[in-house]
């Protein structure tokens, strides 16, 4: 072996920073980045993710087949140099249906995520925030809310089935108008602001009071409403994003207000208290921007749950609708011929695992690299 | 302990009360009704059959009637099964979805429990990573995509069970495995998870001192803390595997309440739908309470608040 007295800085051994590296210092994030790189499956995870996400996006457009096109000369095709995947019972081509069904199954992930994201976050920080009483005021604004975009879905549903989403939007505005949203708003106004005195009396706790719905919640069977939800009011996309959204807030909602809660004493808040700052940009501009490791963590291990209830809807025949195509649509489909034709059956399974598996190692691995806290289970 | 599980059951009833009436009206906004076919009925016997069922009273009217036959136990005659009420649908199904459920919770509990421990004692061998890559594959591939691949294996190849049908106890065990995989699978890592924390801590060195042998260390001291992690996560199994088997019972064509929920909500049997997501709710939460209270028992650290 070849020994030096003065070890250059590029002979030092990997994984030892050179001097100069640690008077630069690393941030928070740069720390997790490294943890994070040297996770290999949680890197295989993200990596695959990008190469499907890439592949569902620009795929359909470089296939010379639609995903809708029929050829009932060439029905269930094995895999072939035409048909890499082979066709289907409509001699459809199976890797651009699977590529047009990744794009919804994704897209529905990332939507109902999103949406899912945004009611916790907002939830768990107002009820980690608050400080013991309700304010009548504030309370009247957010029923009176509720009550409008409450009135609006059923409005919207009650309508029944619509085509596209601009006709609906136009049909929901004129049923608007004919009917007195004005008074139920008026009505969600009043019963916040006596409700909140009421509750003010009683000595009830914003913040055990919304904890509670919660906790209520959690009992309540979702999958089923949300089964009922898609067969009664039709299989819209838009509904889909909704309706699953709604039902996997609760866990970041509880997150959240704890995070909140424990960052409620620190210095900084106070400092920023002190400059005069109101509760809102304290909260939305102060605190938030400090657990958004935990926040990203939790968002990447709730889109593969979210894609599933979408995978067990379309899978009961409940998701999108034909001819387009999702994951659990085209599984559904190949379950049903899998006796005689397995590919059908195989292609979809695998890539739709192979998903599930690359989300639950990256969103391990983003939780061991940014919640340093928080053991593995 | 009394009083906890008193007021828990208390609190139950607004819960309830709040499902029904939820879906009573939610049912009632939906465009069509349970005698709107293909096939056209004559107005004169439409109005026949909606007087014969009481849907031609005020909508309230109905609430009310409903919850008082609710109150005598009664769920009400079947829209769409004529001559059959819901409470002999439900005698009916409910007994098969329920085995499936159990022994599927079982497969769940056994496998995983098993797998955990195993992982847990020999952590970081080669035991470790076959278990926890098996709790891995389970957590990865969803049922409906594992039910068909094993009836694919072991039904069509293998010819070992029938593919489908619910008749002799082998037609038990392909349904049962597939459910119970994937939360054996969750089982599997949080008990790997509570044993690794548990075995690491002081009394676990102490019994370990006194001479206690490895099979009575791992067995009476370290489990029944270890397993606290599995027994919280035991309420969204069961509520889980409960919905699951809607899709199991599809796979395997199982003549069970889940497939037949399904259909009730496909097919607008309005007192068939109201029955069965008050059974499932009041289940689910029944079973939670009971998870709790077992929780309790379990871990003297919690206490009955």
């Amino acid at each position: 072996m070849n020994f030096s007295l003065s070890p250059s800085a590029d002979k030092l051994p990997t994984g030892i920073p050179s001097i100069a590296e640690i008077e630069q210092g690393t941030s928070l994030w740069q720390d997790a980045w490294h943890r994070l790189a040297k996770n290999k499956l949680a890197i295989f995870g993200g990596s695959a993710l990008i190469v499907l996400a890439i592949a569902c996006v620009v795929g359909p457009w470089l296939s010379p087949y639609g995903y809708e096109e029929n050829n009932l000369n060439n029905t269930f095709s094995p895999p072939s140099w035409a048909h890499w995947l082979g066709t289907d019972q409509l001699g459809r081509d199976l890797l651009v249906r699977l590529l047009v069904g990744g794009r919804i199954s994704i897209g529905v992930g990332l939507c109902a995520t999103f949406v899912a994201l945004t009611i916790g976050v907002v939830y768990g920080a107002v009820a980690g925030f608050s400080e013991g009483k309700l304010n009548p005021k504030v309370s009247a604004g957010f029923c009176a809310t509720l009550a409008g975009v409450l009135y609006f879905l059923i409005t919207l549903f009650t309508l029944g089935s619509f085509s596209s989403v601009y006709e609906s939007l136009v049909t929901v505005f004129t049923a608007f108008f004919r009917l007195s949203q004005f008074q139920v708003i008026i009505g969600g106004a009043s019963f916040g602001f006596v409700g909140a005195i009421i509750l003010n009396y009683l000595g009830v706790k914003l913040d055990s009071l919304m904890m509670r719905i919660v906790d209520i919640m959690y009992a309540l069977p979702f999958t089923i409403f949300v089964i009922l939800l898609m067969v009664f009011f039709g299989r819209d996309i838009w509904l889909l994003f909704l309706a699953i959204g709604a039902v996997e807030w609760l866990t970041m909602s509880r997150i959240v207000r704890g995070q909140i809660i424990s960052l409620k004493k620190m210095e900084f808040v106070e400092a920023a208290r002190s400059l005069g700052l109101s509760n809102t940009r304290i909260l939305f501009r102060h605190m938030i921007p400090n657990i958004l490791g935990p926040i990203i963590v939790y968002t990447t291990l709730t889109i593969p749950a979210v894609m599933l209830l979408e995978a067990f809807l379309s899978f009961l025949g409940l998701g999108v609708q034909p001819p387009l195509s999702s994951w659990g649509v085209l599984i559904k489909d190949g379950a049903e011929k899998m006796e005689e034709y397995p590919w059908l059956l195989m292609f979809p399974g695998v890539v739709f695992s192979l998903t599930l598996f690359s989300l639950n190692f990256l969103g391990d691995g983003l939780r061991d690299a940014l919640d340093v806290r928080s053991s593995k289970d | 302990m009394l009083r906890f599980i008193v007021r828990r059951f208390l609190e139950t009833i607004p819960v309830l009360l709040f499902i029904i009436t939820a879906t009573f009206f939610m049912i009632r906004f939906v465009p069509g009704g349970p005698f709107t076919s293909e096939k056209a009925v004559s107005p004169e016997i439409k109005a026949n059959l909606e007087a014969h069922y009481g849907l031609d009273k005020p909508l309230y009217q109905q609430y009310f009637d409903y919850l008082g036959s609710l109150m005598k136990g009664d769920f009400g005659p079947s829209f769409k099964y004529p001559n059959r009420t819901v409470n002999e649908i439900i005698w009916d199904k409910l007994p098969v979805s329920l085995e499936l459920g159990l022994t599927s919770l079982a497969v769940a509990l056994v496998l995983g429990i098993t797998l955990g421990v195993i992982a847990a004692i020999k952590r970081n061998t080669w035991m470790d990573y076959v278990s926890s890559s098996i709790a891995m594959t389970g957590i990865c591939i969803p049922t409906f995509v594992l039910g068909p691949i094993l009836v694919l294996v072991f039904a069509i190849h293998l010819g070992w069970f029938n593919a489908s049908g619910w008749y002799t106890s082998y037609d038990r065990v392909l349904p049962s495995a597939t459910l119970g995989l994937v939360y054996a699978a969750y089982v599997a890592r949080l008990t790997r998870g509570g044993m690794l924390e548990i075995l690491s801590q002081d009394y676990i060195r102490t019994a370990r001192a006194k001479g206690a042998s490895e099979f009575r260390v791992i067995f009476r001291h370290a489990l029944k803390g270890g397993l606290l992690p599995v027994v919280s996560f035991l309420g969204p199994a069961i509520a889980g595997i409960l919905t699951g088997s809607f899709v199991i019972e599809t796979i395997f064509q199982i003549p069970g309440l889940g497939r037949e929920f399904v259909n009730s909500a496909f097919n607008r049997d309005y007192t068939l739908v109201l029955g069965t997501v008050i059974l499932y709710a009041s289940l689910i939460i029944i079973l939670n309470l009971v998870v709790d209270v077992v929780q309790v028992w379990l871990n003297p650290k919690l206490k009955f608040e």
